[in-house]
């Protein structure tokens, strides 16, 4: 594989674009919302905290369609795409579990609640941080890309038996009532920043991906170009 | 199906011969039992409430260290060539393997859980047929993605370490689902709780059996 041309202007486009977007978005949350009655100005989070959750989740849904496409076609760019999405995956969802307990600490009055949606949040973080450790502990670059796809399918598939197996045990036990949150009706002002907030995220995400997708070509480029000079010495 | 057997039988003769993968499995699980049982204050009320994850706990973690083994042997005595270059199917390695991790398993669940319930004074017996079955099933989700990990586990840097950072997250809704199930046993509750539990750990089972059957093949190409 030789090394692409590194200067894209569709990306830096994008780029550009996500900078103007982010700080209108930043504008939106912390001037244009409205505060909320009740829970005052911690609900802000709420708009990095519900679209940091939704790219972990479409990051984990571009690994396990980036693995199975591996396997099925082994063609290197799959696996690439894969580690990529699932270290920004990560990422975001270290967010949400940070950014949720600082938001549930004054509302709820604890750092930490085992409801079935924080519950699978820290399964799934679980099940991505091993993915990644995987990838570290097998020095086959080919061996590591197969068992990584494996893993990857294995993870994404577990996520609704997991989910549901926790609703059912948290079904079972009396649970602290807990205000309803986000479904309960939003107001417009709110609901525009949210979703604003969602779209540049989600910009975000596809941002992130492609950059690091272009350390991930450089990366195997040097390592490709290092076993050429070994080979010739 | 007769090429399945051929290679579980192999496997269970040369433990047979040796015993040691049985034996240091009971060895381990009665230990982790008797040291759960020292995290609780003497003569708790605690532990009859926690006595089924205590069990799980148990189960578990023998599981875990038997089936990490099921590949060592073939790789590091370099056996596993032969087994691949024989002419059958990768899936019937992975199918012969699974029926040994299960027999493992089951052979040391059903020597510790007697014991168990004598350590804690459970009733295991009035409901022995439900018991079994949660034993049975879970211990089939175990192994099917046991089996298939240990595979990938043998292969890295840190293979001990490995097996269950893989498999413990993904085990999850067997591990919940097997505790409440057991605990509702011991608790006499109705048989449609029990089943409602049991029922997810059968879809977890067929869920993963399906996906192990496909995926298997690409653990040990090469």
């Amino acid at each position: 594989m030789s090394l692409e041309k590194t200067k894209n202007p569709w990306v830096t486009l994008l780029g550009a674009t996500l900078f103007i977007a982010m700080s209108v978005n930043l504008y939106l949350i912390f001037q244009f919302a409205p505060t909320e009655r009740s829970m005052g100005h911690v609900q802000r989070i709420f708009y990095f905290h519900v679209p940091s959750a939704w790219v972990a989740f479409l990051a984990f849904g571009v690994v396990f369609v980036a693995s199975i496409l591996y396997l099925w076609k082994r063609d290197r760019k799959y696996n690439m795409v894969a580690n990529s999405a699932a270290e920004i995956g990560v990422m975001f969802a270290t967010l949400v579990l940070v950014t949720g307990p600082i938001w549930a600490r004054p509302v709820w009055n604890t750092w930490w609640e085992w409801t079935p949606r924080l519950t699978l949040f820290l399964i799934l973080w679980f099940i991505y941080i091993a993915y990644l450790m995987l990838r570290q502990f097998v020095d086959n670059e080919e061996r590591s890309a197969r068992f990584c796809a494996v893993f990857g399918i294995f993870g994404f598939v577990d996520v609704p038996i997991v989910y549901m197996s926790i609703r059912l045990w948290r079904d079972i036990h009396p649970s602290p009532v807990i205000a309803g949150g986000e479904s309960s009706g939003m107001h417009p002002d709110i609901r525009v920043t949210f979703f604003f907030s969602l779209f540049v995220f989600t910009l975000l995400f596809i941002f992130m991906l492609i950059q690091r997708l272009r350390l991930e070509k450089s990366v195997v480029a040097v390592s490709d170009l290092k076993k050429e000079a070994a080979l010739a010495a | 199906m007769s090429k399945i057997a051929a290679i579980l039988w192999k496997d269970l003769l040369s433990e047979f011969r040796s015993k040691e993968m049985v034996i240091s499995m009971m060895v381990f699980s009665l230990m982790v039992a008797v040291i759960f049982n020292f995290s609780f204050p003497p003569g708790s009320e605690f532990i009859k409430d926690a006595a089924s994850g205590i069990l799980w706990m148990t189960f578990i973690f023998a599981s875990l260290l038997g089936m990490g083994r099921s590949f060592v042997y073939e790789v590091d005595k370099g056996c596993m060539q032969g087994l691949m270059l024989a002419p059958v199917d990768r899936i019937v390695i992975y199918v012969a393997k699974l029926l040994l991790n299960l027999i493992f398993i089951l052979i040391v669940e059903s020597i510790t859980l007697p014991l168990f319930s004598i350590f804690f004074k459970l009733d295991i017996w009035t409901d022995l047929g439900a018991i079994a079955l949660v034993i049975f099933v879970s211990s089939l989700g175990f192994a099917v993605i046991g089996t298939l990990f240990s595979a990938i586990a043998v292969n890295t840097k840190t293979r001990e370490v490995m097996l269950p950072i893989l498999h413990f997250p993904i085990s999850i809704p067997v591990i919940i689902c097997a505790v409440q199930a057991t605990s509702a046993i011991f608790q006499g509750e109705a048989w449609s709780v029990i089943w409602g539990w049991t029922r997810l750990i059968i879809m977890f089972d067929v869920v993963f059996f399906i996906v192990a059957f496909w995926t298997f093949e690409f653990i040990i190409e090469e």
